[in-house]
């Protein structure tokens, strides 16, 4: 299980630096080169080349930069805004409480990506709707998570010690009952980057997330797909680097999960 | 009595996250960017096509008027016309649901088949190269998004082996694949829970005292282990069902399936949005739907339950 671990964590930061090279030759990713029409893996182009001859190699990396830009991007925005409504739900109760589960009820009646798929379609396609469309989904496990974590946090005799010594309940919540809830918090995250970095592909596979000539690893297996008889390279490249980046998450939340929140197994 | 009164309570909760889901459905068409009318009609449109459309819309109309038309178009039955084909979403729903259904049941079927033994087989060789094996297909599983493992599977078994079909209804066999990829991620979700579910019953003291008293192993697993384990992974299919009917959507479209998903993703690239509307309506109702049967079944499961309820 360790190897797993430190495997994992080379993948995702092999990704990393991946996303940050490609930033460095960007034009690589959109340069054409007719006479290379879906070249097949080689000397010339690593990975191939795909329908309009630009490099799959080149197009992956780019690919994983707009992959991970919006897993940050979307986790932050979900995470500070779930965790802040579920403190505020979890905390003052009553009326508050209550709203804010029938509110997440009512998102999580849309099962899956169905809601994200909805609001992109509608919204129209581009990589800032599709942030929005993740995020408001988001939010929602974040705030469930924390709501529960403070309801139990704040029966807690520390909790009761600063009520009595007349702390403020900004402070309370944010010095005595955030810092024990973090540690699952933080684990949802890692999670939460795997479910966004899927969704984000999905999107852009049914054509309503990034457009090209931008690449990202959902619209490249989208055109590839029209290839699958003749070049079969270029739906394997960019779903083989997806499956290999959402494993490393996924495996390095279990192992932070077994670290910061092992109840929760 | 009381069961008539929780029962009662329980669909009164499923019909308030209805009414919910119907008006956030109702707002997604006010989500358009601009005016929904230029965009579904484009930019050189009549001035009386566009009134005409807005009417039919009743844009014109105060938003809480709009929405109390919308509600009760729905308790009809009445999901407006498509814009594309003039027909009734409503029929449009009906003739692409029945593929949604067999092919989410289809996927079921497969994910219990091949989830409930591997899970089974992983915790009764807890430790050893079984359980090994079982948990690598679970995590790949899991994190293989149907959009991947579709293409890969066309790649194999229909664009190599030519066993199968690319996509489409037209044949029976045009089922096998796309089933096999919406039941991969079920399948390792409860792979994984029965693993754990079986190893958390072994452990109990009713098992150690079934063995004391000379019962085969099969006797004590069939009898002392599988009742106690269900119940989590009832639970954890309950909760995946969701997953099952949303992964459809997009795995319709990588086998141009003729369900729900297709249909939604279509419409969205048409601007069809009564459509679009009708089809995230009905999916999101049969989820909520689904999710209540599955509250009922629970206490005849495990009658625990049925005491704290």
């Amino acid at each position: 299980m360790k190897l797993g671990l430190r495997l994992a964590a080379v993948i995702v930061g092999g990704w990393l630096l991946v996303a940050i090279a490609s930033s460095l030759w960007p034009p690589a990713a959109v340069t054409v080169s007719l006479p290379d029409i879906l070249a097949p893996p080689g000397t010339d182009a690593l990975l191939g080349r795909d329908d309009l001859g630009r490099s799959v190699l080149a197009r992956l990396a780019a690919g994983a930069r707009i992959s991970l830009a919006v897993a940050a991007v979307v986790v932050t925005v979900t995470a500070v805004l779930g965790t802040a409504l579920g403190l505020v739900a979890g905390f003052c109760g009553g009326v508050a409480d209550s709203l804010l589960l029938r509110l997440t009820d009512v998102f999580l009646a849309f099962p899956g990506i169905l809601l994200a798929i909805a609001l992109a379609g509608v919204l129209g396609p581009g990589i800032g709707n599709v942030m929005i469309a993740l995020s408001v989904v988001g939010w929602v496990g974040f705030a469930r998570l924390a709501r529960a974590q403070t309801l139990s946090v704040k029966q807690r005799d520390h909790v009761h010690v600063a009520h009595a010594l007349g702390v403020t309940p900004l402070r309370i919540v944010l010095r005595h009952v955030l810092p024990l809830i973090a540690g699952p918090l933080i684990v949802e995250a890692s999670f939460a980057c795997a479910a966004v970095i899927v969704a984000e592909a999905g999107l852009s596979f049914l054509g309503l997330g990034v457009q090209p000539p931008t690449p990202s690893w959902g619209n490249m297996i989208r055109d590839g797909a029209r290839y699958v008889l003749v070049a079969p390279h270029l739906v394997i490249a960019p779903g083989v680097a997806l499956a290999s980046l959402v494993v490393a998450i996924n495996l390095l939340g279990d192992g932070l999960r077994d670290r910061l929140a092992p109840q929760r197994r | 009595m009381f069961e008539l009164r929780t029962l009662g309570s329980r669909l009164a909760g499923a019909a308030a996250v209805a009414l919910g889901v119907s008006f956030m459905v109702f707002l997604l068409l006010h989500c358009v960017p601009g005016d929904p009318v230029d965009v579904m009609l484009g930019e050189y449109a009549a001035a009386a096509d566009r009134l005409a459309l807005r009417a039919r819309l009743g844009l014109d109309l105060p938003l809480a008027e709009q929405w109390w038309h919308f509600l009760r178009g729905v308790l009809h039955g009445d999901l407006g016309v498509s814009l594309v084909s003039s027909t009734p979403v409503a029929q449009l729903l009906l003739e692409h649901f029945r593929y949604t259904a067999l092919l989410a049941g289809a996927a079921l079927l497969l994910a219990v088949l091949a989830g409930l033994p591997l899970g089974a087989l992983a915790a009764l060789h807890s430790g050893r190269a079984w359980d090994a094996a079982a948990s690598v297909v679970a995590v790949l599983g899991m994190s293989m998004p149907s959009f991947v493992l579709g293409p890969l599977l066309i790649i194999i078994f229909a664009v190599q082996l030519r066993w199968l079909p690319v996509g489409g209804a037209e044949h029976a066999a045009g089922l096998v694949l796309p089933a096999v990829t919406l039941a991969s991620g079920l399948a390792a979700v409860l792979a994984r829970m029965t693993r754990a579910a079986m190893l958390e019953a072994l452990a109990l003291p009713h098992v150690q005292a079934a063995r004391a008293r000379g019962l085969a192993e099969w006797q004590v697993v069939v009898g002392h282990v599988c009742r106690n384990a269900a119940l989590p992974v009832v639970t954890v299919l309950a909760l995946q069902l969701g997953a099952l009917l949303g992964g459809a959507v997009v795995t319709e479209t990588v086998f141009n399936w003729p369900g729900l998903g297709q249909l939604l993703v279509e419409s969205i690239a048409r601007r069809d949005y009564p459509v679009v509307q009708g089809a995230v309506l009905l999916i999101a109702l049969t989820y909520i739907a689904l999710n209540t049967v599955v509250d009922f079944l629970y206490p005849r499961l495990d009658p625990r339950i049925a005491l704290s309820a």
